[in-house]
């Protein structure tokens, strides 16, 4: 007689959860995989801000890799005497400021008058503007025409040629078209002209695509480096903050000069852990540029996906 | 207010702003002119200056330039062809990031690897500068770790000129351009995935069978807009990579542009001549890509 061995409780398992052995593997190696781009893509800039703030004669010799050593911001401090970069942080602000107010205002008022039927030749106007991000002339003949119209050496060379965005004012036609045609229509009875709907109704409503507008206009115009290089030549006073930190990288002696002005060279010799040093003041000013990027980062991560999906969505 | 005057008044609101359109985007197109003359600055052009096609007829009867040319063209289409080529690492990079089950672990890859895209070139330039100097972090790594026995001039080399710049253009990018592909995974319905698991299909089948497939439309678009820019690198990037040392496979047509112009005694109008050719193909470029994208898909994306 055979005893009938009893059933064994079978663990229930949700089918959903199966990992067979492949799946693991496959698990394991993406973690390590994405672990690597992730430091590919972060440690460069950690080396940078722990090396700022190490003792210069040890990041000068490549000695800071892992955490900041005998740490000090003598090379923060000392940014402020260095001449020309407060003008050049002043300007790199104001362009910003200006830059992305104008920007922002002009997608809002564009995209919300494209969607005005009653405009004369409305569509015409409309694609008047959105056709101008197929095509351009190629930087020389617009660095030739800007000069025409005296917008080299000057500073508003830095605005109006950014401040219209068929882009953006697409995004803001789509936005104002979503919005409840009866808001308009119920201010409008009340009296109320094109304008006050806009400033009045229309201007609060779209405020959330306003933000994501205003964000990538505040970062084009922060990182903004070649209309500096082709339309400033002759105002070193213009300078952005962009500009002079490729000029530190890659003239070497322009930052020689400014070690040899900000500290006396016995105080490299003797191997001061705090003398201004090239690398120092390169990894200083480096820092100071990426930091306004890095700290409204968190705030505008949530606006990446709309941004990239309205724009999917075709004027 | 009557409806005809309202809706010349509302014309007359956009006005101003159609003419700063004008100016800043239509009226370069004029700059195109100076192609045809023999420009110095700061004289300006007149009836005495025009050349007609002198300068058309330069860039092919001068055989220095026409090699120069021709390098430059190279140059362009490796790069292009490159990142084409490659086109499909932010689609891998989203599939995979999609397939990592820790949440948190997920956003910070994301977060990391997108902040790159928020950077300037010069920025990119100066962590490249900074990282891979003769003391920078990799070379002192590798020499302490007895991989190398003196710093690597990475900056400075002329090899792989290329391959590199697609790197650092990867670097900036890839994480940016894989969200596109995540936010269209997060489309895919549910009750596809739900079913193949039902039917026991390993995560590599579902990969292969479901998800990539319903990322093709999007891949697609993405590389004819590559095909469309095939010529337009932009010339940043170059620019601030650019040295003694790697100037010749670094030089892009956009970047070339400006050389000429700005090197030496600057020939503007030759400058002019090589953008507007480029421009024009340009344009052709993106009508065929779009033609192509409308017979493919139904539509196209201008």
């Amino acid at each position: 007689m055979t005893t009938r061995t009893a059933a064994r409780p079978v663990k229930h398992r949700n089918p959903m959860d199966r990992q067979g052995l492949g799946d693991k593997v496959i698990s394991v190696i993406t973690y390590i995989v994405y672990a690597f781009f992730a430091f590919v893509c972060a440690y460069p800039f950690y080396y940078i801000i722990i090396n700022s703030i190490s003792a210069n004669n040890l990041s000068e010799r490549g000695k800071v890799l892992f955490w900041p050593m005998e740490m000090h911001f003598k090379n923060y401090t000392r940014l402020a005497s260095i001449p020309g970069l407060l003008d050049a942080a002043k300007i790199s602000v104001l362009r910003t400021v200006i830059g992305m107010a104008l920007t922002v205002l002009i997608a809002a008022f564009l995209g919300y008058m494209f969607t005005r039927e009653t405009m004369w030749k409305r569509k015409l106007w409309f694609r008047f503007v959105a056709v101008t991000m197929y095509f351009n002339a190629g930087i020389i003949p617009w660095v030739l025409c800007m000069r025409n119209l005296g917008l080299n050496n000057n500073f508003w060379g830095y605005i109006l040629p950014m401040v219209i965005q068929p882009f953006y004012i697409i995004l803001c036609k789509t936005y104002c078209e979503s919005v409840p045609r009866e808001l308009q229509e119920a201010a409008e009875i009340d009296g109320a002209g094109t304008l006050k709907v806009f400033f009045r109704i229309m201007l609060p409503v779209i405020k959330p695509i306003l933000a994501t507008i205003a964000i990538f206009a505040a970062v084009n115009q922060w990182n903004a480096f070649q209309d500096n290089l082709l339309l400033m030549p002759n105002r070193r006073d213009l300078d952005t903050l962009q500009y002079k930190l490729w000029q530190y990288i890659t003239q070497a002696n322009s930052l020689k000069a400014l070690v040899s002005n900000t500290t006396n060279s016995n105080a490299i010799m003797a191997g001061m852990a705090t003398a201004a040093t090239a690398t120092a003041i390169r990894m200083s000013v480096t820092v100071v540029v990426v930091l306004p990027v890095m700290m409204i980062y968190p705030f505008f991560q949530r606006y990446f996906t709309k941004g990239i999906m309205i724009g999917a969505v075709k004027g | 207010m009557s409806k005809k005057t309202r809706s010349y008044v509302e014309f007359l609101y956009i006005l101003p702003f159609l003419i700063l359109a004008a100016f800043m985007f239509y009226y370069p197109l004029y700059g195109w002119v100076y192609a045809f003359h023999d420009y110095m600055p700061p004289k300006p052009i007149s009836s005495e200056t025009f050349v007609g096609l002198k300068w058309f007829q330069f860039i092919v009867s001068n055989p220095v330039r026409l090699a120069d040319v021709g390098r430059v063209l190279v140059n362009t289409f490796a790069m292009s062809g490159i990142s084409l080529a490659f086109s499909w690492f932010p689609m891998i990079f989203a599939v995979f990031l999609n397939e990592i089950r820790c949440k948190p672990y997920r956003k910070f890859v994301q977060t990391v690897t997108t902040l790159p895209n928020f950077i300037s070139w010069v920025l990119v330039f100066s962590v490249a500068f900074n990282v891979l100097s003769s003391t920078g972090a990799v070379n002192t790594v590798l020499t302490s770790l007895g991989v190398i026995d003196k710093p690597i001039a990475f900056l400075s080399s002329k090899e792989h000129v290329w391959f590199r710049m697609w790197l650092w253009l990867t670097w900036k990018n890839a994480g940016w351009a894989a969200i596109m592909y995540l936010a269209a995974i997060s489309a895919i319905d549910e009750q596809m995935i739900e079913a193949a698991k039902v039917d026991g299909a390993t995560r590599m089948q579902i990969i292969w069978r479901i998800t990539i497939p319903c990322l093709l439309p999007t891949y697609f678009v993405i590389v004819m807009l590559n095909l469309a820019n095939f010529l337009s690198n932009g010339m940043e990037q170059y620019y601030v990579f650019m040295n003694n040392f790697n100037k010749k496979s670094i030089e892009v047509l956009d970047l070339y542009v400006y050389n000429i112009a700005t090197s030496g005694r600057g020939n503007y109008p030759l400058s002019t001549a090589i953008s507007m050719l480029k421009s024009i193909v340009s344009v052709a470029l993106l009508f065929v890509t779009n033609t192509v994208s409308r017979l493919v898909r139904g539509e196209g994306f201008v």
